[in-house]
């Protein structure tokens, strides 16, 4: 992948590159459920899921949870690169100051 | 570092506010039963929340400089999402957004996308790294980045404008409640809503506002829950009204079918509820999910909440929580609007006019209810107003009905035919939802005058008493204006709502984002790309809305800023490259907001 850069790069530089990906990748999953699927309502609206038309039950509350899972997953991510490349902040219990 | 009492036994406090609550519904229950006056209830409910909100803010109140403006930093993220979320939860969210599921069918639903997807922005692109920078306000975090007083001043320019608008619209919300609930006047009702605003505001700043929002997203999600749980209960069997409206769902479109049928419905005019475009065509109801989204991410009044947590990975986080708890608001609506609808088209259209049922006269007497073109005060004056309109039978149809949209929640309760003290407490969440979004929009603005243009433009040698002091005579300034043009009723005010995420996503964006995440930005850019976004959307606001001037390819003036976001970034793109790269010192400040260990870059908003 070209967002890893090259070999000798810098952990925080490679973190960075790696960051930008993972706020392209969140944003294009974000416009699928918030543009793409509403876009869809109409035909998606024939098919019927636990008594609800899927079109409109996806634009009222499907793509919502879709945007909270997509969050909780980012969040992950985020926080485990920030870890390997070293920059991540301690975590509370290691700092009792931060309390 | 002081460590904040409430913050750290913010679990504690809260479950008890929980549990006093839910003990004094069913006390309030109790008195209905053994026949205690409407009136009286009514004026408990919203009586005690206020003294809930105006005691804590009192708890809370402080001289500190970094509790005054950011809540002495030591907010958990769990309860920043909390306060955040009733921070953005406003009266249009929790008395408008139902009623406008109800009148534009599936595409009210762009609403609902944009103000939960846009906190994925947030948490993304601009939150962590705020917070990082250690700013009081955001015009504080442009002036640093931008250098000098060009890039402040105009962020100041426009959080003053997209607040104020905002503001105004939460006032006069409050308004209506109040005058609804306390049969006081609207302009008294007015009043007495910024009285607890100032309250927390005035005495604690964010460490009051912080406190005050948690106890109000209790009392807002209880009071936006209950109703429809039972009423889902009652009429599907099944508590979890979120999952049971596919049925109410079903119904509607069937009555539609008869409706038409029947002729008791137009098809030119009726909205079925389950198909796009019946309101918006798919270019607008994009170009408004868009807008949304975009302004979600950059309202200075929800941004500056993020500043208040301990760390960059809780105001990440806390954006997820604040995600979690809108949702909760924001999955029960699309059943609010479900219920709403079966009910008036099962028992309102086809009714004779003789048997009305009694809640169309109680808001008809407000104004708030048409039928047949006038107010439906009474059985007499629908008689009266309905043999004037032509093949008119003694039946109401669908087109003869007029409901305001701000209706459909308050008179929810009533309309199924629940219990007083529900709709008191719709009444009072409705105002939690209004006076949190108040109280925080009010901080943003007299922080802004206060901090930006007092201490950092006019006199940086200000010591802290005298900042604080003149941040709350702003406060109080603003406040007076607000309510003055609140009560003059400016008209339409849910398009006044959707201008102001319009103006702050074409001000604000391009330079939040340039500036985090293109160090090349320099600023001129950003300060031109400012003026030039938020001008040409303020412009086709005026010039299509007063002017006269035609639609751009047919989009409507509430999604201005797809138009004003691009132009914003095109031109400060533009502008930064034919000007010198920023400083060495600055291109290092960016680095280093892009980490979230060490130290921020300005400790107590000074750098």
């Amino acid at each position: 992948m070209t967002f890893d850069g090259k070999p000798g790069m810098s952990p925080q530089r490679r973190r960075w590159r790696r960051t930008i990906a993972l706020a392209l990748v969140t944003l294009a999953i974000l416009a699928v459920f918030a543009l793409v699927v509403p876009f869809f309502a109409e035909p998606l609206n024939a098919t019927r899921v636990a008594g609800f038309p899927l079109g409109y039950y996806m634009a009222a509350q499907g793509s919502l949870v879709a945007f909270l899972l997509l969050t909780v997953w980012f969040i992950f991510r985020q926080e485990r690169l920030d870890r390997e490349a070293g920059v991540a902040e301690p975590e509370p219990l290691d700092a009792g100051e931060e309390l | 570092m002081r460590k904040d009492k409430v913050a750290g036994r913010a679990g504690q406090l809260y479950g008890t506010v929980a549990g006093l609550l839910a003990a004094f519904i069913a006390g309030l229950v109790v008195l209905e039963q053994i026949g205690v006056p409407q009136q009286i209830l009514g004026y408990l409910f919203v009586a005690a929340t206020l003294v809930l909100y105006a005691g804590i803010g009192i708890a809370s109140r402080t001289v500190h400089v970094t509790d005054y403006y950011v809540a002495g930093r030591q907010v958990p993220g769990v309860f920043n999402g909390m306060a955040t979320a009733a921070d953005w939860l406003s009266g249009a969210s929790f008395i408008g957004l139902a009623g406008t599921l109800y009148m534009l069918g599936f595409d009210g639903l762009a609403y609902l996308l944009g103000w939960t997807g846009g906190f994925v922005l947030v948490a993304v692109l601009i939150a962590p790294y705020l917070r990082k920078f250690g700013a009081f306000t955001l015009p504080d975090f442009l002036a640093a980045r931008f250098g000098g007083h060009a890039a402040r001043l105009t962020g100041v320019i426009v959080l003053f404008v997209c607040s104020f608008t905002y503001v105004v619209a939460q006032l006069y919300a409050a308004g209506l409640i109040a005058s609804r609930f306390l049969g006081i006047s609207f302009e008294a009702a007015v009043y007495v809503g910024l009285g607890t605003v100032l309250v927390c505001s005035l005495l604690g700043g964010m460490r009051s506002i912080t406190w005050t929002q948690v106890a109000q997203y209790l009392v807002l999600i209880v009071a936006f829950m209950l109703p429809v749980t039972i009423l889902s209960a009652q009429h599907f069997g099944m508590p979890l009204a979120q999952l049971a409206y596919g049925e109410a769902l079903e119904q509607i479109a069937a009555l539609e079918q008869q409706m038409l049928a029947s002729g008791l419905a137009d098809p030119d005019t009726l909205v079925r509820h389950l198909v796009p475009g019946e309101a918006l065509d798919p270019l607008n109801f994009t170009a408004l999910v868009v807008c949304l989204i975009i302004g979600t991410a950059s309202l200075p009044h929800l941004l500056m909440r993020f500043l208040t947590t301990s760390s960059v990975r809780d105001a990440r986080r806390s954006a997820g929580w604040t995600l979690f708890f809108v949702l909760l608001l924001y999955a029960t609506v699309p059943a609010y609007a479900a219920f709403a609808k079966l009910e008036i088209y099962q028992n309102v259209v086809g009714a004779s006019l003789e048997a009305l049922p009694g809640w169309i006269y109680t808001y008809g007497r407000l104004g708030l209810v048409e039928i047949c073109g006038t107010a439906a005060s009474s059985a007499d004056a629908v008689r009266e107003a309905c043999t004037a309109v032509p093949d008119n039978a003694g039946v109401l149809r669908l087109g003869d009905l007029s409901i305001d949209r701000d209706v459909i929640v308050l008179a929810l309760p009533e309309m199924a035919g629940l219990p007083y003290v529900l709709a008191g407490l719709v009444a009072a969440g409705g105002l939690a939802a209004t006076l949190s979004t108040a109280n925080g929009l009010m901080l943003a603005i007299s922080n802004a005058l206060g901090h930006d243009v007092y201490y950092r433009t006019l006199d940086s040698r200000a010591p802290a008493s005298r900042r604080l002091l003149v941040a709350r005579l702003f406060l109080l300034a603003t406040a007076a204006v607000a309510a003055i043009v609140a009560t003059s009723r400016p008209s339409d005010i849910l398009s006044m709502v959707a201008w102001a995420f319009s103006l702050a996503a074409s001000g604000f964006f391009p330079a939040l984002v340039l500036g985090i995440w293109w160090k090349r930005c320099t600023t001129a850019g950003a300060v031109c790309g400012m003026i030039a976004g938020f001008g040409l959307t303020l412009a086709y606001l005026v010039m299509t809305q007063y002017g006269g001037m035609a639609e751009w390819y047919g989009i409507r003036n509430t999604s201005a800023a797809i138009f004003g976001v691009p132009v914003g970034f095109a031109v400060a793109i533009l502008v930064s490259l034919v000007t010198p790269a920023p400083s060495r010192h600055v291109q290092a400040m960016v680095e280093e907001i892009r980490k979230p260990a060490g130290t921020p870059v300005m400790v107590d908003g000074a750098s």
